[in-house]
Formats: structure tokens, sequence, C-alpha cells
């Protein structure tokens, strides 16, 4: 995240949008200061992933969830320590909203000991168990049974917690998803699709995937279902606050078809688009609808930051991500031995 | 000891489990009021409730991935698995998810969840309602597997399942469910731990390795070796996964020669492991070449003048041996 990013002039229809959204999800200043950090982070692990997978000091593949930010924090800005996550493929985002921290996220990326995962996951499976994200999925739909079972344990145990299953639009083509869907009405289990809406399953647009709308199939369970401008922190947290609420009450299951798009590719190394985007697209979302500057300028409207301490803000993280970086190139690799390790839980 | 079936065997460790543990629940199709089509969990719902004993709908994946994420936040499900062929429904979340979720958190996570289905053909059901799909889950690193080849054997096997941090798949042979055995009683608490081979009978010209239903096809043999002069051992394999590969070579380093029965498809099934095992450790103890026998490699037919021969049987058995054994093997 650089600093020029995060005090682009915005436009007037953003600023109106931010605006209709200021006073709705109830936080303090100082919370949503770090909401704001939390996008800035997201952003600026994405940018360094990015570069190090082009310099090529990074193995395997990568998939970026530039763009995407709001709907991780806004969703996990909700949560508390009872709650569980998973996440998808394109997961870096949802690992730092929860709580991750940069060290031992790029030393996973990099496969190296002291990653989240010991180098055994590494991009694709990304997570940080104890602050409750049961996994980074990398078979689309995948997690949907996990992440409903999460939501089946907590009500079955009495934890009072909830569990948010992070999908994105491709995962609804996937069977499984419905399946789940209709135990959690059924159960009224505790549990929140946060459907990634960034309009491509891969290099296909949602439109020659997607029948009808996707908020009818939720609600043919009897599932509350809301669409929600993913660009828009606020919104993402009010909504998500109201998920959260019918499922600590015991009212079940909420989809929330977050509205977003992803600036890169599918993945890294997804560069010429044009045969499924355009260019004007693409300039488009990042221009008007990008939701850190867009956030930017409610804080700045609000008084609660100044533009110089945005900046700062952004500078500071960056700093941050870049020194994890270069701790991470240095660290060192599990022992060769380690590969026969954790196959079983002992 | 007492005697009863397999099927009440079964119930019993499933009930005792629940008795002892509260994060154990079980869930499947029409598992409650129903207790199964085959009755084995008849009763369970009504000491346990219907908050334990779960009737879901029928979406196999569904419910198999919902027990992954259920076993990854503290609780142990049972999932029933109304027949072996069904897992084929639900590979991705038994293998892509459960099987990975230890391995790929470097060892942060665990999934203590078992899949109760079963094996076994000559049931005149058909293609689809007859495999014996124990190979295909034995090879996903992740998976332990199980095989009880009597009632005392299910209870015990079940009974420490349920109590592994690791996903089980256990088979349960559903030609069985009615067969009488020993079995402890309730006081006397048996668990069967993974890994552990165990030596049914013991013989000096051959030895007999068998799994689940193929046990007591192996049973069946030596006493047909028994008649003719000759002695084997008879070597329940009880799991797959972990598989006991000392006891066995033990024995085939002992005996000289070697059967391997398994009711899955022969072609790439765990009789060829076992056999590849025995053949790498044990080749200079070998007066014979290894047999395998498995089901025959074709879909389990419907008609019962096809379907029988297609399952290793008691007569060719022994008739295989006494070729091994007399050295009447034809050199191809």
């Amino acid at each position: 995240m650089t600093a020029r990013k995060t005090t682009r002039k915005t436009t007037k229809t953003a600023r109106k949008a931010a605006r209709k959204t200021v006073d709705s999800a109830g936080r303090t200043p100082e919370q949503l200061l770090e909401a704001y950090r939390q996008m800035v982070r997201i952003r600026a692990f994405e940018d360094n992933a990015n570069e190090l997978y082009l310099q090529a000091k990074m193995p395997g593949l990568t998939h970026m969830s530039s763009g995407q930010e709001a709907s991780a924090v806004g969703v996990c800005e909700a949560l508390d320590e009872r709650d569980k996550i998973t996440s998808t493929h394109r997961g870096h985002g949802h690992c730092v909203a929860r709580g991750a921290t940069f060290r031992p996220m790029f030393c996973e990326l990099l496969g190296k000991e002291e990653g989240y995962c010991h180098g055994k996951g590494g991009s694709m499976h990304i997570a940080d168990q104890e602050n409750g994200n049961l996994g980074a999925n990398a078979i689309v739909g995948g997690s949907t049974g996990i992440a409903t079972g999460a939501a089946f344990s907590a009500k079955y145990l009495g934890t009072g917690g909830v569990a948010v299953c992070f999908l994105g639009d491709g995962a609804l083509g996937q069977g499984i998803l419905y399946e789940v869907m209709n135990m959690a009405a059924l159960w009224k289990l505790p549990v929140i699709y946060a459907c990634e809406n960034n309009q491509y399953g891969e290099y296909t647009h949602i439109d020659e995937m997607l029948a009808g709308n996707m908020l009818e199939r939720a609600r043919a369970f009897g599932i509350e279902a809301e669409e929600v401008d993913g660009q828009d922190l606020l919104a993402v947290m009010a909504a998500a606050d109201r998920a959260v609420a019918r499922a600590r009450a015991g009212e079940g299951a909420t989809f929330l078809a977050l509205k977003t798009y992803r600036y890169f590719g599918h993945h890294v190394g997804d560069i010429n688009r044009s045969y499924y985007r355009t260019k004007e697209e693409e300039e488009h979302w990042k221009a008007e609808r990008d939701p850190i500057p867009l956030f930017g300028e409610v804080l700045l409207e609000r008084g609660i930051a100044t533009a110089e301490e945005l900046t700062a803000i952004g500078e500071a993280i960056s700093r941050e991500a870049e020194e994890a970086v270069e701790y991470a190139l240095e660290a060192p690799y599990p022992p060769a031995e380690a590969a026969r390790d954790h196959v079983y839980a002992s | 000891m007492r005697t009863i079936t397999f099927s009440q065997a079964v119930n019993e460790a499933i009930a005792e489990e629940l008795r002892r543990d509260p994060t154990v629940f079980l869930w499947g199709e029409d598992v409650a009021e129903a207790g199964t089509p085959f009755k084995v969990l008849s009763g369970l719902v009504e000491e346990f409730g219907p908050e334990r004993i779960i009737d879901t709908p029928i979406s196999e994946p569904g419910f198999v991935g919902m027990a992954v994420g259920a076993a990854l936040t503290g609780t142990r499900p049972i999932v029933d698995l109304m027949f072996g062929d069904f897992l084929f429904l639900v590979m991705d979340q038994l293998c892509n998810q459960a099987a990975k979720q230890s391995y790929m958190s470097g060892g942060k996570l665990k999934v203590p969840m078992v899949l109760r289905t079963n094996l076994g053909a000559t049931r005149r059901s058909a293609a689809q309602h007859s495999q014996s799909l124990q190979a295909l889950v034995a090879h996903i690193p992740g998976l332990k597997v199980a095989l009880p080849s009597s009632p005392r054997e299910a209870k015990g096997l079940l009974k420490s399942a349920v109590r592994d941090d690791n996903p089980v798949v256990i088979f349960e042979d559903k030609l069985m469910y009615q067969a009488k055995g020993p079995v402890p009683e309730p006081e006397e608490e048996e668990l069967i731990p993974f890994g552990q081979a165990n030596r049914l009978q013991e013989g000096e010209d051959l030895s007999l390795v068998a799994t689940s239903s193929m046990v007591q096809v192996a049973e069946e043999a030596a006493e047909g070796l028994r008649a003719e002069g000759y002695s084997a051992d008879v070597i329940d394999v009880r799991t797959l996964v972990p598989l006991d590969e000392d006891t066995i070579l033990a024995s085939v380093r002992k005996t000289g020669r070697v059967i391997v029965l398994d009711e899955g498809h022969q072609s790439y099934g765990a009789t060829a492991e076992i056999a590849s095992r025995i053949a790498d450790k044990a080749f200079y103890h070998l007066d014979a070449p290894v047999t395998r026998f498995g089901a025959w490699d074709v879909p389990v037919p419907f008609s019962p003048a096809l379907e029988d021969q297609t399952v290793p049987d008691v007569a060719r058995t022994v008739e295989r041996a006494l070729q091994l054994i007399r050295g009447e093997v034809a050199r191809a």
C-alpha cells in the first residue's frame, strides 16, 4: 500500500456512497481506524506477495484479493473470539482480517518453518488457526460444509459462536452449498455465507455461469439474504452485524451477497485478461470503487483522521510488510524430514 | 463372554461412547427412528434423543462436510453412510477435506470423526450397493481404515475409532450384521487398538491374510486344509491404515507361502499393497508365489447366477492353497 493510493482523490459518486452509510455501523472512532488499518494491511500484503511472485522469490501460485478488502474486514470486524471462519483460495485477506500477522503469513507463503502451517499449506491454505480461522480451502465451495458444521458444533456445544463461510461467486455452482444451506436452514444454524461476488469465476463472467438471482437461491431455503455494496466497509460491517445478531439470537443463517471486484487476475499469472474483461472496467473499479480511499474519505469527513495520519498509516504498514518480507526471505525452511509429520494428529 | 450379533455390537459401541462423551453425536440418513435400513441403530434415539442421533436429508457430501467442520471445532461426530458405494459421493469432503486438515495446518487442526459405512457383495443388490471400497480410502494419507471381522472386532474397533483424533473410515460387512459371536460384557470395556493384526489360527504350511468378510473365508479354508493334513496361519488384518506389517511378515517368513484375501476389486486393491510388501520384505522366505484373491474386476452383477462367483470363496482358496503347498503352481 503506498501513500499515494491511500489518499487518492475520490470522486463525487464515491463520496456520496460513503456518506450514505456513515452512521450505520456503530463503531468507535478507534475501531473504525483499526478497520481502515486492516484494509491497508491486506492491500500491503497482496502488493508484496505479488512482487515476490513476479521476482520469482515465491514458489507455487497465488490468488490476490486486492480490491476485496472491505468484505473481508467488514465481516471479520463483526466477529469475536468465539467465532470461526473458513476461507478460500483467495484467502490472504480473510487471514489478515481475522487477526493474523505479517511475519508468519509471509513465512507460510514462502514455505518456511515459521509459517502458520509450518510451510505445509502455502498461499492456498494459509490460516491463523488460533484466531478461529479453520483454513483457506482450495476446492471451490470446499469449505461450505466445514463452516456449516462449525456452526452446528457451536450450537451443539452452546458456545454462542457463529461461523462465517467466505465463498466466491464461483462456489455458487457447487452442489454441496445447497445441501448445507438446506441443513443450516432446517436446523437454524448460526452460519453466515459471505459470498464475495467479484463477478468472475476464474476467467468467466458470472452472467455466463449463474442462472437466476443468487439471493433467491438462499431465500428458497428460508435463509435471510441481503445484497451489500462490498466496496463500502460500513455497509458490509452493518450487514455482518445484523447477520451475527441473527445467528447469536438463534434465528439461523444469513446469506450476504457482497458485490466486489478483484484487481488482479484469477491468479498472479493471469496477466492478459482482455478476453474476459476490459481494461476500462478494471480502471473504473480501481478509480471509483476502491474500498480503501472510499473509507478513508469517511474518516476524513468525520474528523477521525487527517489526510496526513492516513498517509502515515499507509507508510507504517508498508514498512512493516517490507520488514516481514525480508524476515521471511531469510527464515529457514522446515527440515526435509518434516514432510512426514502431521499426516495424522497425535 | 456373551454371544450377540454384529449389529448389536455396533449399537453397543455407539451407545457406550455416547454415554461416556457428550461431544459424541451421530448423524446420517434414517438413523433415528428408522435405525437405518439394517436396523443397526435401533433404540439409540430413544435413549439419546434427536439432538444426538440426528436424521439428515439425503445429502451425503453435505453431512460429511459438516461433520468435518464439527470435528474441527470440538465435537466427535460419527457419520453413518448408508452404503459403502456412496463413498464416491463424498470423496471431496473425505479425501480433500477431512484427510488433509491436520497436514495442511501443520498439525494445528484435527478431525476426530468416524465414518461408518459398509462393504460386501452377494446380497443381490447389484452394482451400486455392493462394492467394497476400502482400498480407495486406504490410498489417501490422513485417513485411517478399519475392517472388523466379527461382533467383538466391530465393537472394539469402533470404540477405538470414536476416541481417535483422526478421521477413521470403518467398513462393516453388511452380510454379517446378523452373525453372532462372543463379545465381552459391557462392564469389561474392550478397545481394540489400531495397527495390530490378529492371528486367529496358528499353522506351519501357509499364511492366510484376510480382511473383514474374507476372514471368515480364510478361517473356513484353514479348516479345509486341516482335513488335507496341512495347517495355516490365519491373520485378520483389522486395519488397513495403519497396517501391521510386522505380524504379516512374521507369519509369511515362518510359512513361506501366503494367500491375501480382500473383498475389494483385485486390481490395485488392498491385496496388491499387502502382497507387494511381502514380496519386498519377505522375498527370501517365500517358497511359492504370493497369491491375491479379490473380487473380480467387474461391476457387481445382480443375478445370483452371476454374482457369487465374483467374490473369493472357500473352495477356490483351498484349491489354490494346496497348489502352493504342494508346489503345483504352474509357471507361466
